[in-house]
């Protein structure tokens, strides 16, 4: 379809007696950021590698923006971070981009043009000049993502883009890949970050043994559900009565299976005894009701916090507990 | 440009940047210059000036094939240290992968690091080679005959042993592939000793093996051609000089020297083709 960036089909790697991918079937549309979400040994960075052309499949089929992985003039738009990112150390970051955007059948012009824009945009401009193996690892991440976006992909892979950087340097990779996103590409970031991967992706694959296990749309699961913590002044029947139709579910944070509870010291329990903070399960949707139903049976609102499910919570629940300890 | 010569300019970019280049040639004018001194105090020696004209032409001779088989052993050890992580080095440290993701042909890659250190080496092997006769033909007036043809060998080694190291380096480790060059290139050392005496002993079964050997690595052959193409005839008939030889490899050495240059870079080509990165 040409609306994918990339659709596999039962994409397979076994090196020798180990399967490293056992079935990747995967659809990421145009435009998206993607997240690729495993535990350390799923298959991420073979998988990786396979769209890249980079290792040749056992079984199975993909295309990459429309072509199968590897195809040569198909490459010309596509960038690529690797996780393990090193580089020919003996060039300046101006030369080290330069061999790139000639290989990436950049013109001189374009070469021009672009490299200090991507200096600029990677925080390296001071250091254009400088030998690579003058870099902490965090700068040479930096010129890594630089090289990956020289020439306007269509389509990047960020293989762990963060893993070396500080917290400002991530929250510049966060701000690099809306703004790759807003010129229209696609991204497929394979990262153990999740809270990164959170605020930043359209979608996730959970991958655990070389197969996808679930993909899940994240703008849709922030609308679809959420808890809701509130706290009032007091809990009346009717209060609970109009709350129980505005949520799915609800309960007093007293009866919560991990024991946190309320002392009736610190003011969290009505008069009557009962608890006056209340988790509800409910959508985005159905906010305001609930707020305006609170007030309207004339209770006083204290605290009103909708809390997502974290991807965390996601990635546990899916992937399992377990530590394979790789 | 094409990306044959952008790998290529690579390749000679990091050899000047890792100060090789510079190395190579200070201590390549340094050995020029301590070849230039000794043949002039060998030439200014009263021996020297006592002896036959005969002599004196086998001694020149004599020199200058020393030179220029110092030549062959330092191309034949840098060519094996300079191209021995050409390949293995990029794969294991995954400088490949951003390489390979380019719009690349995988067969430019290796294309193109071939042209880069065959023309360096090639080159380097030439200057030194030249220095050497120059030096006698300036010193003592002597040139040996059809050195050209000699020099052309010599770079010939050099060629041989970059198609086989990449090609080793596509599959095996830096370290892996050193030992099997210079192991490679011992075994086809011992082998043309082994065929030199087993001529003068009159055993052609001893022979057989030596020719063998100079199959699997045929750089020892060329080395011989070109020592018996540099020597007047004479020397090389009466066996007194330590580059005269009891087995003299024919011309066909040499175009299976070309045929195993061509062949392994084909095969360098075809396995980084395959090969997972």
């Amino acid at each position: 379809m040409a609306n994918l960036a990339i659709e596999t089909n039962k994409l397979r790697k076994e090196y020798g007696a180990k399967v490293a991918v056992a079935d990747l079937t995967l659809a990421v549309p145009r435009g998206e950021i993607f997240g690729f979400l495993g535990p350390n040994g799923a298959g991420k960075s073979t998988c990786v590698k396979m769209l890249l052309g980079l290792v040749h499949p056992t079984a199975g089929s993909a295309l990459v923006l429309g072509h199968p992985p590897g195809h040569i003039p198909t490459l010309a738009h596509i960038g690529f971070l690797p996780e393990h990112f090193r580089f020919h150390e003996w060039l300046t970051a101006s030369e080290f981009l330069s061999l790139h955007g000639r290989l990436a059948r950049m013109d001189t012009a374009s070469c021009r043009t672009h490299i200090p824009e991507v200096l600029e945009m990677v925080g390296l401009t001071e250091h254009a000049n400088r030998q690579l193996s003058g870099f902490s690892k965090g700068m040479l991440q930096r010129i890594g993502i630089a090289q990956a976006l020289l020439h306007t992909p269509d389509l990047v892979f960020f293989d762990e883009p963060t893993s070396a950087l500080d917290p400002f340097g991530r929250r510049l990779v966060r701000t690099i890949l809306q703004q790759v996103k807003a010129q229209g590409a696609t991204v497929f970031l394979n990262s153990h970050l999740l809270s990164e991967v959170e605020v930043t992706c359209d979608r996730v694959a959970f991958i655990k043994d070389g197969t996808v296990l679930h993909t899940l749309g994240l703008h849709e699961l922030s609308q679809t559900q959420l808890h809701l913590v509130v706290r009032v002044d007091q809990v009346t029947p009717i209060l609970l009565e109009r709350l129980a139709t505005l949520s799915s579910e609800w309960r007093f944070l007293e009866n919560r299976e991990d024991g946190t509870s309320m002392t009736e010291t610190d003011g969290s329990h009505d008069e009557v005894g009962w608890p006056t903070r209340i988790e509800l399960v409910t959508s985005e949707a159905q906010l305001p009701d609930i707020a305006h139903e609170i007030v309207a049976v004339g209770a006083r609102l204290y605290e009103f916090t909708p809390q997502r499910p974290s991807l965390e919570q996601l990635f546990l629940d899916i992937v399992g507990r377990e530590d394979s300890g790789q | 440009m094409n990306a044959v010569w952008i790998l290529a300019w690579l390749t000679f970019q990091e050899a000047r940047r890792r100060s090789m280049v510079l190395v190579a040639l200070a201590l390549g004018l340094l050995f020029l210059l301590i070849f230039g001194v000794g043949l002039t105090l060998i030439t200014q020696s009263r021996a020297t000036q006592n002896a036959s004209p005969a002599n004196i032409l086998a001694g020149y001779n004599l020199l200058t094939l020393a030179g220029l088989y110092v030549v062959h052993f330092l191309a034949i050890m840098l060519a094996i240290v300079a191209t021995v992580d050409a390949v293995s080095g990029e794969i294991g440290s995954h400088t490949v992968q951003t390489l390979v993701t380019r719009p690349v042909a995988r067969w430019r890659i290796i294309v193109g690091k071939w042209i880069g250190y065959a023309a360096m080496l090639a080159l380097y092997t030439s200057l030194l080679s030249v220095g050497i006769l120059l030096e006698s033909r300036l010193i003592v007036g002597y040139s040996p005959p059809n050195a050209l043809m000699g020099v052309a060998l010599i770079v010939l080694q050099v060629l041989v042993l970059v198609s086989l190291s990449l090609f080793c380096g596509v599959y095996f480790s830096t370290l892996t592939n050193g030992v099997i060059l210079f192991m490679l290139y011992g075994l086809a050392f011992i082998g043309s000793w082994v065929e030199q005496i087993g001529t003068l002993l009159d055993s052609p079964a001893a022979a057989q093996v030596g020719i063998v050997s100079s199959l699997v690595l045929p750089v020892e052959a060329l080395w011989r051609l070109a020592a018996y193409l540099m020597q007047p005839p004479l020397l090389n008939t009466i066996n007194i000089s330590p580059f005269s030889l009891g087995a003299v490899p024919s011309g066909a050495m040499v175009v299976y020297s070309g045929f195993f240059v061509i062949t392994f870079l084909g095969l360098a080509v075809w396995a980084f083709a395959g090969r997972d990165l």
